[in-house]
């Protein structure tokens, strides 16, 4: 096991291409981190931007879509639409505060087996350059201040403050 | 089954033999996956989707009344079903099912034991925590039309279109050509029986032209492609021959009949480097030279031909063809049209254009060949400069008796070579062009040199990476060459030059070759060269696997389903594959593969019906706002305004269940079954849980 | 003391528009009046704290709070109308969601601060003076509440039983409320009292809107003319109509101005801006990635323009700076 802190990357995978070219990968028995775990959907059209959004509320260090090339989509044209949502999830995440290099979209085919393989192994390192994001520790970080009320109250009744 | 809503849930982990168990700790994910709540067993087991895998489930299912079934082994592609039917046939709805995939996505490709298994806890997890939202399904049954699109009438074509034609359905054969045959109808013989392959294609070839089961069109394209396995609808677009095809009776009077003249023969050769050059500036398009000089495409350019033509003799269907770019009537409309007045039956008719045929099939195979590899690519072999270089087709045709020099070997001085030289693994095996072997050019040059060998006795002289005949016969085939006293020289030629270096070089062509066995450079004088060019797939494959819907591989042949077990079928449901477009391969492996298509696409049609994926999406009309949002996304049109109720309806018939609608209803309001929100939310959810 | 049922009302983070939408009971205020008993409402009767602090836990039937949660002293007083409640309904997007207040939660704490006592135009502040929390003086401790770190819906401090959108929630909805609150005949927890379907539902635009919209570009109401009959899909002008629950009566679309969303997601939605993303940019027209951006450039600040009620209720809460 690497001493390098390991990223946890969701990865949302159509079935036709990127999911078949993920099996590809382990059929040809590459190797590669262990750091994405696929949801299976069937097109990357069905990406759901809150699906996206609650990946990294999850905790989530990364997502990763995964469709067909453009022209090649199983339905014709899901992978455009998930480009589009893509450009947009991109700056709304930059606007939450979210570093855009944490989403990853990527055209795999069927037959791309290296690439599952490639885009992982680049994905992972760039993540890991990120750093940990964490989201369910900065909420947590964040309600620390939820607590102190508390204190307060006793602080209170001990010696009432006088306006 | 689903008693006071309690959810009792089956895990089950495979080991897959060491598959699985040797990189992940499948008892430990057993063991973590038994406190999930809601899990009732968890067993892990040596292999799953064996016969007593199933039955351990399905027995599971009845002793401890589980209502969710969950395996993690290998890909869902490969064994979903399988494990479905297992849970159906103990009376469970099959739908309340996950697979959990820690073979493919976790134990081959993952080194280290403890990150795939917390990999594969987090994913087994994911599926327990999701197979609670499940919620039974019915699959939909869609009748099968019981016809067949073969598209491409080589020899893959042909034997799939006679056997599903022998099995009573309808097929439609399309070919682009003008003739069914493909490549095989080039060759003069076959390896390494050394049948002749005209005594064995031409009848299959009749046989389809006059089997009553089969509608051949030639000269024709599939342009569309739509609906869905069992009920097809493709577009054909049937090219004008411009001679009626009922009329015609093969007579050929009027190929006599044509202005034009041309010389016969090995004379004409001087058209050959032009007809080369136009081949290789327009990349295949219709070469322009001049009208009499105008090369038979079916000899490689080693003939010529007329306007008014038919490819070879033996051509199905026997229909001449004009050719319109080279007709002096249909290019300048002034032409005497002694063709016109030689056909008795008036067959000919120039102002045809381009006829659309709608037809609807169950099934589809995909027989589209390939074509060889471009010598022009690589310069050190001089294809274009020297005239004594061929490629395999070439000589292919030379040596063909009903060929364009009537079998004859025999270089542009009209003599006999002396010494013969063949290279082999022209653009396969090589980085810089085809990484893949061709499979059959070890053998048809073999075949070549045998024959080169028996019409002119000259030295042969093979040079080869390795010699791979793993065929039935066919290293017998090379042991019998090897006595035959052919030369073979293992080395893959560097240059083929025409400067000499000694008298013995001298008016020759020189193969420079590192000899690896005897470990040195040598030169090696001949009169000839045979590039054995490589196998590759169509200049436009990728149309094709577009219209079609199916994947390339690697190098751009077509993919299939599963390289072991599903080798014909493809990710496009009810398409099957046959022939070289899935790969470069002989002629036995094409016609077992064209059987295995057929019988691929006579079991669909058998059947009569198909079970769709259940994984439509669907609007509650009680929800959905009439926001229309949806109805544009849909490229099946399957969503439509509903302007009296004013919400969106789904038509499930048409769906197909991408789930793009579903992503995009802004107020939640279409379903996707199988991929609900709660599922997926479930899933991501869990797959981050330990984090 | 009468035994009509106890209702509380409670403002925190908020407008002022919510206790407007009381008001805009007009004459209904009468039947609601002669219906419960109002035990505590800051804005127009004068009950103190120490007055809830005296009731029983319970007691009271049902308190309305609107404004989104900023600082303890609403946290503490939610806190206690939470006990001292059976229901508690959250009155209005602030309270259910955010609010407008949430926006904030896309600056730092300190940047805001810095802001409204030092660096705003308005400000003469020489001595750089800032609250403090805590005043000694004359022996005495004067206290002022804590602003904490990040906005937060009523829901995130104390368990909310209803939800009542809406920036305000209209008249109707209130009434409605109030008249099932009444028959005893209560609705499943966590309910938002308004339709389940979006508002395109009650939009009078809704016929104009074509089945395939392929947007081409956005544009913002500011910047183009706004044709008053037209969908502003069909304009380009990003509505979040779609993905807003209808009960508003599509006042805004009436007005001629785009829905923004104030009345939150349908419940089978987690997150609205997540949501009409999704759909506006499926719908996009240019399929390659320039034509693309280009067509985003439209809405300059996704977050503020998919979210201006909903930053603390959903996925992100609010800008992860750290």
């Amino acid at each position: 096991m690497s001493d390098k802190w390991q990223p946890t990357i969701v990865g949302f995978f159509c079935n036709w291409c990127t999911y078949t070219a993920a099996d590809l990968a382990g059929v040809s028995r590459m190797k590669y981190p262990a750091t994405v775990r696929v949801i299976r959907l069937m097109c990357s059209g069905r990406v759901d931007p809150q699906f996206i959004l609650k990946a990294f509320a999850g905790g989530a260090d990364g997502v990763l879509i995964g469709g067909c090339h453009p022209g090649d989509c199983h339905y014709l044209e899901g992978n455009y639409k998930a480009l589009r949502r893509f450009e947009m999830m991109k700056k709304l995440i930059a606007g939450f505060g979210i570093d855009e290099k944490r989403l990853r979209l990527e055209w795999i085919s069927a037959a791309e087996g290296e690439k599952v393989k490639r885009v992982i192994e680049e994905m992972t390192q760039q993540v890991q350059e990120l750093g940990p994001l964490d989201v369910p520790k900065i909420f947590a970080g964040w309600d620390e201040e939820l607590d102190k009320l508390e204190e307060e109250i006793k602080k209170e009744a001990e010696e009432p403050s006088h306006v | 089954m689903e008693s006071n809503g309690e959810i009792r849930i089956g895990f089950y982990v495979c080991h897959c033999g060491s598959n699985i168990g040797r990189v992940v700790d499948v008892p430990r994910v057993a063991d973590t996956m038994s406190k999930m709540p809601g899990v009732v067993v968890s067993r892990d087991y040596k292999y799953m989707c064996s016969e007593p895998g199933q039955a351990l489930v399905e027995q599971d299912i009845k002793d401890h009344r589980l209502n969710r079934v969950v395996v993690a082994s290998c890909s869902p592609l490969l064994h979903e079903k399988t494990f479905r039917t297992a849970v159906g046939r103990a009376g469970l709805n099959p739908f309340y099912f996950q697979m959990v995939n820690i073979r493919e996505h976790v134990s081959w490709v993952h080194e280290d034991s403890m990150e795939a298994t917390e990999k594969a806890i987090a994913l087994s997890r994911a599926a327990i925590h999701r197979v609670v939202y499940h919620r039974p399904l019915e699959t939909r049954r869609v009748d099968i039309k019981s016809s067949v699109l073969i598209v491409g009438g080589g020899i893959a074509g042909i034997h799939s279109a006679l056997k599903l034609a022998d099995a009573g359905v309808k097929v439609y054969l399309v070919e682009r050509e003008m003739t069914i045959g493909g490549h095989m109808a080039k060759f003069d013989k076959t390896f390494p029986t050394m049948d002749c392959a005209a005594c064995i294609l031409t009848p299959k070839m009749a046989q389809v032209r006059e089997h009553p089961n089969i509608t051949l069109w030639t000269n024709s394209e599939v342009t569309g492609l739509d609906g869905h396995v069992g009920s097809f609808k493709a577009t054909v677009v049937r090219h004008p021959r411009y001679v009626k095809e009922d009329l015609c009776v093969g007579c050929l009077d009027c190929i006599e009949g044509c202005v034009v003249r041309t010389s016969d023969g090995r004379s004409s050769m001087i058209s050959v480097d032009a007809f080369r050059k136009s081949r290789s500036d327009s990349n295949g398009a219709t070469p322009k030279v001049a009208v009499t000089k105008l090369p038979n495409e079916f000899d490689e350019g080693l003939s010529t031909r007329k306007p008014v033509y038919i490819p070879f003799p033996q051509a199905v269907p026997q229909i001449v063809a004009v050719d319109p770019n080279s007709c002096l009537q249909i290019k300048t409309g002034k032409c005497k049209q002694t063709c016109v007045e030689r056909c008795e039956r008036d067959a000919f008719d120039f102002t045809q254009t381009d006829t659309t045929e709608e037809i609807e099939v169950g099934a589809i195979i995909v027989a589209t060949g390939f074509k060889t590899f471009d010598p022009h690519r690589i310069p050190e072999y001089h294809y274009n400069d020297y005239e004594e270089v061929y490629t395999a087709l070439e000589v292919e045709r030379m040596v063909n008796a009903s060929g364009p020099t009537g079998g004859h070997i025999e270089m542009n001085n009209g003599q006999r070579p002396k010494s013969v030289g063949i290279v082999h693994c022209v653009g396969s095996r090589d980085f810089h062009y085809n990484r893949w072997c061709s499979r059959v050019c070890c053998m048809y040059s073999l075949k070549l040199a045998h024959l080169i060998r028996e019409h002119t006795g000259a030295e042969i002289y093979n040079c080869y990476i390795d010699m791979r005949c793993p065929g039935k016969g066919y290293e017998e085939f090379y042991d019998r060459l090897l006595a035959e006293g052919v030369h073979f020289i293992r080395g893959r030629v560097a240059e083929i030059l025409d400067w000499p270096m000694s008298k013995a070089e001298e008016g020759k062509l020189v193969l420079r070759v590192e000899d690896t066995l005897a470990g040195f450079v040598r030169r090696v004088p001949v009169d000839m060269v045979v590039l054995s060019t490589g196998l590759e797939p169509r200049a436009d494959s990728e149309d094709v696997r577009r219209l079609f819907g199916i994947s390339c591989s690697t190098g751009g042949f077509f993919l299939e389903k599963h390289p072991k077990l599903a080798p014909v079928e493809t990710t496009s449901d009810g398409v099957y594959l046959a022939g070289c477009c899935q790969g470069p391969k002989d002629i036995p492996d094409t016609v077992a593969q064209a059987g295995a298509a057929a019988a691929e696409a006579l079991a669909l049609i058998s059947r009569g019906y198909i079970e769709m994926e259940p994984n439509t999406a669907s609007i509650d009309e009680e929800e959905c706002s009439g926001c229309k949002s949806c109805i544009g996304l849909c490229p099946y049109n399957a969503i439509h305004f509903d302007e009296e109720k004013n919400v969106a309806v789904i038509d499930e018939t048409l769906c197909k269940g991408c789930g793009t609608c579903v992503a995009a209803c802004p107020s939640g309001s279409i379903k996707q079954n199988l991929f609900e929100d709660d599922q997926i939310f479930a899933e991501i959810e869990e797959v981050l849980a330990h984090v | 003391m009468s035994d009509k049922p106890k209702i509380a009302m409670y403002w925190c983070a908020s407008c002022g528009g919510c206790e407007e939408s009381v008001v805009d009971l007009a004459e209904d205020i009468l039947f609601v009046v002669e219906n419960v008993d109002i035990v505590f409402w800051p804005v127009a009767l004068d009950f103190k704290k120490k007055d809830v602090e005296a009731m029983e836990d319970g007691s009271i039937v049902a308190s309305f709070i609107n404004g989104a949660i900023r600082t303890t002293e609403q946290e503490e007083m939610v806190r206690m109308l939470r006990r001292k409640s059976q229901i508690v309904i959250a009155y209005g997007s602030c309270a259910q969601t955010g609010g407008i207040p949430a926006l904030a939660n896309l600056c730092e704490r300190e940047a805001i601060l810095q802001y409204v006592y030092h660096d705003a135009p308005t400000v003469k502040n020489p001595e750089g003076t800032r609250p403090q929390l805590e005043t000694r003086e004359n022996g005495f401790r004067a206290t002022l509440p804590e602003f904490h770190n990040v906005v937060r819906t009523l829901g995130q401090i104390v368990d909310v039983d209803y939800y009542l959108p809406g920036c305000p929630p209209s008249p109707k909805l209130l009434k409605e409320a109030v008249i099932v609150l009444l028959s005893g005949n209560l609705p499943p927890k966590g309910t938002v009292l308004a339709p389940d379907k979006a508002l395109c539902d009650e939009c009078a635009r809704k016929e104009t809107k074509p089945e395939t919209m392929e947007i081409e570009a956005f544009h913002r109401p500011h910047n183009t003319p706004v044709d008053p009959e037209l969908c502003f899909l069909a304009q380009g002008i990003v509505c979040m109509g779609p993905a807003t629950r209808a009960g508003c009566g599509a006042a805004c679309t009436c007005g001629n101005m785009p829905c923004t969303g104030c009345y939150g997601p349908t419940s089978r939605v987690e997150d609205q801006g997540a949501k009409i993303l999704s759909s506006l940019m499926a719908n996009l027209a240019p399929k390659d990635e320039e034509g693309i951006r280009k067509a985003l450039e439209g809405i300059p600040d996704p977050v503020g323009t998919f979210y201006r009620y909903a930053v603390a209720g959903s996925l992100m809460r609010g800008k992860l700076t750290k």
